[in-house]
């Protein structure tokens, strides 16, 4: 159940929201969306589940559209969050799950183990009102997956939440991954993708400035970052040849440099310059690799 | 499950359960109670004593015709003859010992006139009472003066023969009028309430899951026409629980109350034997009206993001209801009038003023079948641009300026 999204624009009026994207997201593959505001994570969104109609483009799931009678194969967590304010977590959850095709009696029994997991038993019969805004959402959460979708997608799954209920939630998108959810996400918080996804896409502007699996991502970016612990003023390692940038540190400095070949260099200049406590060549962050390929368009 | 099913009972079973709906229901329920047992309810209130009037007669014959006049016509009075002066008996009236003095006399005429004293002349029922019983024995007195006998008199008095007949042989007659005068009024008043109700209900029904964000859950899981539709229907079933409860609980007072309620309202509003024909034109236009407005209302619905602007995106709405309420009722009594004709013909109007023209004039066929074919296509399209606007609409967050909003909810469906 490959979801394939081929040369997919989107235009609202003169304005282009998505720009020809190309995707390729496996069965059981966990995919992520990185951007900033206004990327068009959303809007692609959208489009895969047919709320919206694209300008251009296919997109297909397992080999057809996606379309209404689908429904009980998707879960959707959208980014704009909401559940009737005055019905109980009971009958909301009863009401949307028989919407992706679930009966009542079902429903009830995985809530109740879901609400379990998430630690929050008491709220089968509360009304959504009276929840915290993060309960509220871990609600929202487990109406997207009750039905035990094939696809999964979820707008920004983690943020507003304290750091105990994002692991809680990492933990469950894992466990339906395994059991062979394919998952699409965004967010912007660079370290969630890092940890979670094998594949991703950067959308800057309706563009894909990168997209593939994380290592390759990676790898082909090249530039490595360079730690050294010290107690000496590395300043002159500023205009070290292969240099990019350099960051003073509390003790000692964080370089960037081109390739990792200019590591050995920078260690041989560092010879003789006073005690050196620690010496380590990094893959750059995801972080680095937005800052630098989105940073780069706004110029 | 069909979704449509899913939707339609959660719209029904969750709005009956609302605590506004219950209190306004039974509210109405304790009003048509009310109303159909006013009688009995005059009657728990007043003391059952009757009032006690002095009456001073000072031409000793007048007390004998008056006292039978009024016994004949109200158990409510009781005149006694009072043998003190008029000062002594109107201290009397102020110890409350009678209600009232009446002191009568012959005028230089040898005519009857009468003076009434209470402590507060409020209670007009006797003095009008009285009054018009005192004014038949002076008629009386005053034909006997004359010379006039009685069949002259009664000859005179009597009321002029008076017969409407109309030449049109498959027209109306005056029974026949009034009786759909009364069927058209209760439809027009029902389609009325049912839009502005149920109508307002959708719309805040609609704007509610926007403004609480549900709505992309929703529309993620069935489509925007299905919803909207199953949102409409489930609001008429609704709506059709408040009516038939209505109906029922006013059909069995008025069987429980029917010797206090014989003429009146009931004679106006002959409904016992219009001819089934209206009946079904009566359905037919209600359902259709309903339709026409419950699309629009979910059409404007779905372009606010506030709860707080549905009032105001609705008002054209209810103008439009309005405007065709008042022309109706201008109608009732003007029913071959131009402008009724014309506006017979216009959608948003058509639904009550069709059905009047159909209830109360000879209306060949092909012209009521056009105002269905409008009224029809209107709805459709409606229904067409509505499901655009309804998809556009729930993905739209914002502030509402209701053009604007309108034309950006249609480009938000559209492919481009």
């Amino acid at each position: 159940m490959t979801l394939v999204l081929k040369n997919v624009t989107k235009q609202f009026g003169s304005h282009t929201a998505v720009d020809n994207l190309s995707l390729e997201i496996p069965e059981s593959e966990m995919f992520g969306f990185l951007g900033g505001n206004g990327a068009g994570k959303t809007t692609t969104f959208r489009m895969i589940l047919g709320l919206l109609d694209r300008t251009d483009g296919d997109i297909s799931w397992n080999g057809g559209e996606i379309s209404y009678d689908k429904s009980h194969l998707i879960g959707y967590l959208p980014e704009e969050r909401g559940l009737y304010p005055k019905l109980t977590v009971k009958d909301q959850l009863i009401y949307l799950g028989k919407l992706r095709g679930m009966n009542k009696s079902s429903v009830v029994k995985e809530l109740e183990s879901w609400l379990e997991r998430f630690k929050v038993p008491e709220y089968m019969n509360k009304k959504v009102e009276e929840l915290s805004k993060g309960n509220q959402q871990k609600i929202q959460f487990i109406s997207a997956i009750i039905h035990k979708p094939k696809l999964l997608i979820l707008d920004e799954p983690f943020s507003g939440l304290d750091p105990v209920n994002v692991e809680m939630l990492k933990k469950a998108v894992v466990d339906l991954k395994e059991k062979g959810t394919s998952i699409v996400f965004s967010s912007h918080r660079m370290e969630h993708v890092e940890e979670l996804c094998e594949h991703l896409c950067i959308l800057h502007k309706g563009k894909p400035v990168v997209q593939g699996t994380l290592r390759d991502i990676k790898r082909s970016f090249g530039k490595k970052n360079l730690i050294i612990r010290g107690n000496e003023d590395f300043a002159f390692l500023r205009s070290h040849p292969g240099v990019i940038d350099y960051k003073k540190h509390m003790d000692g400095c964080e370089l960037q440099i081109e390739n990792e070949e200019v590591s050995q260099t920078v260690f041989s200049a560092l010879q003789g310059k006073g005690f050196i406590r620690k010496f380590e060549l990094e893959e750059p962050s995801l972080n680095d690799i937005f800052i630098e390929k989105v940073g780069a368009s706004y110029e | 499950m069909n979704k449509f099913w899913i939707i339609m009972s959660h719209t029904y079973i969750s709005r009956i359960k609302t605590k506004s709906f219950l209190i306004s229901t039974v509210l109405t329920l304790l009003f048509i109670v009310a109303a159909t047992n006013f009688q009995t309810i005059i009657d728990a209130f007043s003391d059952g004593e009757s009032d006690q009037i002095a009456v001073i007669d000072e031409s000793g014959e007048l007390f004998d015709p008056l006292n039978q006049g009024i016994q004949s016509s109200s158990e409510d009075l009781e005149f006694s003859l009072y043998d003190g002066s008029e000062q002594a008996g109107k201290e009397a009236v102020q110890d409350d010992e009678y209600q009232a003095l009446v002191v009568l006399s012959l005028n230089d005429n040898e005519l009857p006139e009468a003076s009434y004293y209470a402590n507060n002349i409020s209670n007009s029922n006797n003095q009008a009472m009285i009054q018009q019983q005192l004014q038949q024995i002076k008629v009386a007195y005053a034909t006997q003066q004359s010379g006039v006998d009685q069949s002259t008199l009664a000859e005179i008095s009597a009321p002029v023969t008076f017969n409407t007949v109309a030449l049109d042989k498959s027209a109306k007659t005056d029974e026949e009028l009034s009786q759909a005068r009364g069927i058209v009024y209760v439809m027009l008043f029902l389609l009325y309430m049912a839009v502005i109700t149920y109508g307002n209900m959708i719309a805040t029904d609609v704007a509610t899951e926007k403004s609480s964000r549900v709505m992309e859950i929703l529309v993620s899981s069935a489509s925007p026409v299905t919803h909207m539709f199953a949102k409409i229907i489930g609001i008429a079933l609704l709506g059709l629980t408040q009516v038939v409860l209505f109906l029922g609980v006013g059909y069995a007072m008025i069987q429980a109350n029917q010797d206090n309620m014989t003429g009146g309202f009931f004679s106006v509003f002959g409904l016992s034997d219009v001819s089934v024909s209206v009946y079904i034109y009566a359905i037919v236009f209600f359902i259709l009206g309903y339709l026409l407005y419950a699309t629009l209302a979910a059409m404007l619905g779905s372009l606010v993001s506030r709860i707080e602007d549905v009032h105001q995106l609705i008002m054209p709405m209810i103008f439009l209801i309005m405007i065709a309420f008042f022309i109706a009722i201008f109608g009732l009594n003007a029913p071959e009038s131009e402008l009724i004709k014309i506006t017979s013909f216009i959608p948003f109007f058509s639904p009550m003023i069709m059905f009047l023209r159909v209830g109360m004039l000879d209306i060949p066929i092909w012209e009521v079948a056009l105002s269905i074919g409008l009224l029809v296509g209107t709805i459709a399209l409606l229904a067409l641009i509505g499901a655009r606007v309804y998809k556009g609409g729930v993905l739209m967050y914002g502030k509402s300026n209701s053009l604007k909003d309108f034309k950006k909810a249609l480009a938000l469906s559209k492919k481009e």
